[in-house]
């Protein structure tokens, strides 16, 4: 069975960038345009793999993160938040709400499918 | 268009991404200005403020992501800047706000060239909004009694001009010694200056010479140069601006770009090992965990799974394909109802139920394919806000804009073609209706002057109406400037028809021409526009009080109720919307007035009458007025009587364009398909009434 990602980003064309990338690459895709929807559809199905990012509309990616944490369903599911290169805030607010781990952004194709194999193969 | 700094990797073409990447931008963009319009610089919603700051981070993830190396560089100064705003450690001002809608407008522009491929924001532009923007992050910002703290090195730059006798380029060069006291002052020559024939070929000019330009590097900030100049000269001569702050220092650089080595674009919080991709086992049974749960949230996945997207992106051009084929579906319908009903019902009953239900099925449809293409007034009214902010500020008044009715749908071709008629009116208001805030207060009025959108749905129409409460239609100068212009007007005529001479191109009563209105080249084509739309304009005014204009039209262009009349063995459809009253007039009513043409008289009043025959050009089966039917039509113009053979019925017609099919004719504005499968013109009822009103001007 293919593995899911879950991509939570308010902008449409990076939501379809990295949605055309990893299906490209024999994985399934489910999107959601900020955490509030992002939660819904966690709840919804099983995902593998949860790439977030931070500054969304009604829920905010580290919200999102800490949420899914407390669910029993992903408790130890990846969780990645998308920072940006210089923020160690970010990253240090990822670690405190559970996330596994961060990714930089902007990321180009190679770069997504590399750590997206690398976390779940 | 793409150029070389544009990601293409992994063998994915992100291209194809780009349109839907400009589409989201822009919006964020509209969101943005209309948030930064609403802004109480005093009393801040932190909600909006975090709102903006999304919209600009937004932007700049997908630039980033898409390598637009120049729109990431802006959007990465927006976004520094208000990300201080909304943690409050920075204060809004009225600058910071106009600073932000610049950026925006600038942002529209870059975006909308690479879209659509034409010419976009100079690179010195950017960077001098770059640097507008980091001005605001340095500490000076506070706005402080001390405003100049003194940074290091800022490059500014000075004009002098205009010249003339009182203020000479040659006294230019005084202020510039005195300059000196500041720092470095160096004139910049215009590069097309033409050197006639003199020896300092660099500072040869052509003779009148407009401006004069200077760079001085000082330590001095702007706001202290200034303030020095105003003492050395007049103010309105000589502007003053900022080229190149100092470098802020410990401010973060701009637009991080991921580092080569992988190391430094992902990181984790946990151990390798613990991965899912290193352990092949653990993850089956993680997946088994998690079927069971989907079980249970299996009703509502359904729903959720589904709606994966809400609405979706359809070109224009496919859904107009749609509606047409749904007309050509609407006349076969009516051609087999024409055919059917020569035969039988009791014999052939299950035809006609049949063709019954196909009936309302086609309506249903049709009705359903129109509703596609309507869209909100808001997509209208959005853009009045910033213009009506503009244009206010830049005529000293003050104006407050009331939009009602946002939600009122009309046909998006409709919407498109009302922007520009709407504009101009709003413009009008702004600049001839509405009084300057001082005038208002001296006539007892509020010092604030209101100008209102409002649309609402009327029968099987919508109007749109741009009123403002301000001085009023002046009747006295409209009729005193007709005259002045040989207008054929009586001092007996009525306000509404003193308020249409406005329409007659080259009218305006201004008794300034800015460079907002006042050219008069404007109404005419408001009305023609309208007109065209199937449309028509009223105005209603009052001295002193106010002026509203209301806007009339179809809700769509695809279909029309119409009247269908008989000349000959021809039919013409006539909108209902201009048909007052039909009826077969007396001997007595008619008359004729010499040179001009038949007249009727009806309830006391004179209409012209035309027949329809004659304007069209062929022969009429009736010739006697009483033995026809006039059809009295009202139109700005006025009121006409128009003779034709006989009524023959009302319908509703689907529009079918002659232009498109053969070319433009005056006096018809489409054609249709009858049930009998014969062709008929639908007239432009506007052209009509404005050729008999042409023969009967005003009476002097």
């Amino acid at each position: 069975m293919a593995k899911t990602v879950l991509t939570v980003d308010d902008s449409a064309s990076i939501r379809q960038m990295v949605s055309f990338t990893l299906k490209g690459a024999g994985y399934s895709v489910i999107e959601a345009g900020d955490g509030v929807e992002g939660l819904e559809k966690a709840k919804a199905s099983s995902v593998n793999l949860v790439l977030t990012d931070h500054n969304m509309p009604k829920m905010d990616g580290i919200t999102l993160t800490r949420t899914l944490r407390g669910l029993t369903q992903y408790a130890s599911v990846p969780i990645l938040v998308l920072t940006t290169e210089s923020s160690d805030e970010m990253k240090a607010k990822g670690k405190a709400a559970g996330a596994t781990g961060w990714m930089v952004k902007p990321f180009d194709p190679t770069k997504l499918l590399n750590i997206v194999k690398k976390v779940i193969g | 268009m793409s150029r070389g700094d544009e990601a293409a990797s992994g063998g994915v073409d992100l291209s194809q991404f780009h349109q839907v990447f400009f589409d989201e931008a822009l919006e964020h963009l509209g969101g943005m200005e209309a948030l930064l319009l609403n802004l109480d610089t005093a009393t801040a919603d932190s909600e909006e403020l975090n709102a903006i700051f999304r919209a600009a981070h937004s932007i700049k993830g997908g630039a980033a992501t898409f390598g637009f190396k120049d729109i990431t560089d802006l959007t990465h100064e927006m976004e520094t800047v208000f990300d201080r705003v909304r943690n409050n450690q920075m204060a809004l001002s009225t600058d910071l706000v106009n600073a932000f809608l610049a950026s925006g407008d600038t942002l529209k522009s870059m975006l909308a060239a690479r879209r659509d491929g034409g010419e976009s924001v100079s690179a010195e532009a950017v960077k001098a909004l770059c640097v507008r923007l980091r001005a605001f992050l340095e500490p000076a910002a506070g706005g402080s009694a001390a405003a100049a703290r003194p940074v290091a090195r800022n490059v500014l730059e000075l004009v002098f001009g205009p010249f003339d006798k009182s203020f000479s380029p040659e006294s230019v060069d005084g202020i510039v010694a005195d300059l000196k006291d500041f720092g470095k002052v160096e004139e910049i020559v215009a590069a097309e200056a033409k050197p006639k024939g003199k020896g300092k070929s660099k500072s040869a000019k052509a003779k009148p010479v407009k401006e004069r330009r200077f760079r001085i590097v000082t330590e001095v900030s702007e706001s202290d140069l200034t303030d020095a100049i105003t003492f050395m000269a007049d103010p309105k001569r000589v502007k003053v601006s900022l080229v190149e702050a100092a470098a802020p220092a410990a401010e973060a650089a701009p637009a991080p770009q991921p580092q080569a080595g992988e190391d430094k674009e992902f990181g984790l919080f946990v151990e390798a090992s613990s991965l899912p991709a290193n352990q092949p086992a653990s993850a089956a049974e993680a997946k088994a965990d998690a079927k069971v749960i989907e079980l249970k949230a299996g009703a509502k996945s359904g729903g959720a799974q589904a709606s994966d997207a809400t609405s979706i992106r359809v070109s224009v051009p496919k859904v107009d394909q749609l509606i047409n084929l749904v007309g050509e579906l609407v006349i076969t319908q009516a051609m087999l109802a024409q055919t059917a009903s020569k035969s039988d019902p009791v014999l052939y009953e299950a035809l006609f139920n049949g063709l019954a239900t196909l009936q309302r099925n086609t309506r249903d449809l049709q009705e359903a394919a129109m509703s596609i293409r309507m869209m909100p007034m808001s997509f209208a009214f959005s853009r009045f806000p910033r213009v009506v902010r503009d244009v206010a500020a830049k005529l000293g008044k003050e104006v407050d804009l009331h939009t009602i009715g946002e939600g009122t749908e009309l046909d998006k071709g409709l919407i498109e073609r009302i922007v520009d008629p709407l504009t101009h009116l709003v413009r009008n208001s702004l600049d001839h209706g509405l009084e300057s805030p001082e005038e208002r207060v001296a006539k007892g009025k509020v010092r604030k002057g209101t100008i209102t959108l409002r649309a609402y749905h009327q029968g099987g129409a919508i109007v749109i109406e741009v009123s403002d409460d301000g001085r009023g239609l002046r009747r006295d100068k409209i009729l005193s400037k007709a005259k002045e212009r040989g207008m054929a007007v009586s001092d007996s005529m009525t306000d509404q028809e003193i308020w249409s001479l406005i329409f007659e191109a080259g009218f305006s009563t201004a008794d300034v021409v800015t460079d907002v209105s006042g050219r008069g080249v404007g109404m005419d084509v408001v009305r023609r526009n309208i007109q065209e739309m199937g449309g028509r304009v009223e105005i209603e005014s009052t001295a002193d009080v106010g002026t509203r204009i209301s806007i009339k039209l179809p809700l769509t262009l695809a279909i029309l109720d119409g009247m269908s009349v008989r000349v000959g063995r021809e039919i013409f459809i006539i909108p209902l919307g201009y048909i007052s009253e039909s009826l077969q007039p007396k001997a007595e009513a008619m008359s004729t007035i010499a040179g001009k043409g038949n007249v009727v008289s009806v309830r006391g009043d004179y209409l012209p009458v035309v027949s329809l025959a004659d304007i069209v050009g062929i022969e009429g089966d009736v010739q006697n007025y009483q033995q026809g039917i006039l059809v009295i039509l009202e139109s700005e113009g006025g009121k006409t009587a128009l003779f034709v053979d006989d009524l023959v019925g009302q319908h509703q017609v689907v529009i079918k364009s002659l232009e498109s099919n053969y070319r433009k004719v005056a006096g018809v504005s489409g054609a249709t398909i009858m049930g009998d499968g014969r062709v008929a013109m639908i007239l432009d009822v506007a052209h009509v009434v404005g050729l008999t009103h042409s023969r009967f001007p005003k009476a002097a």
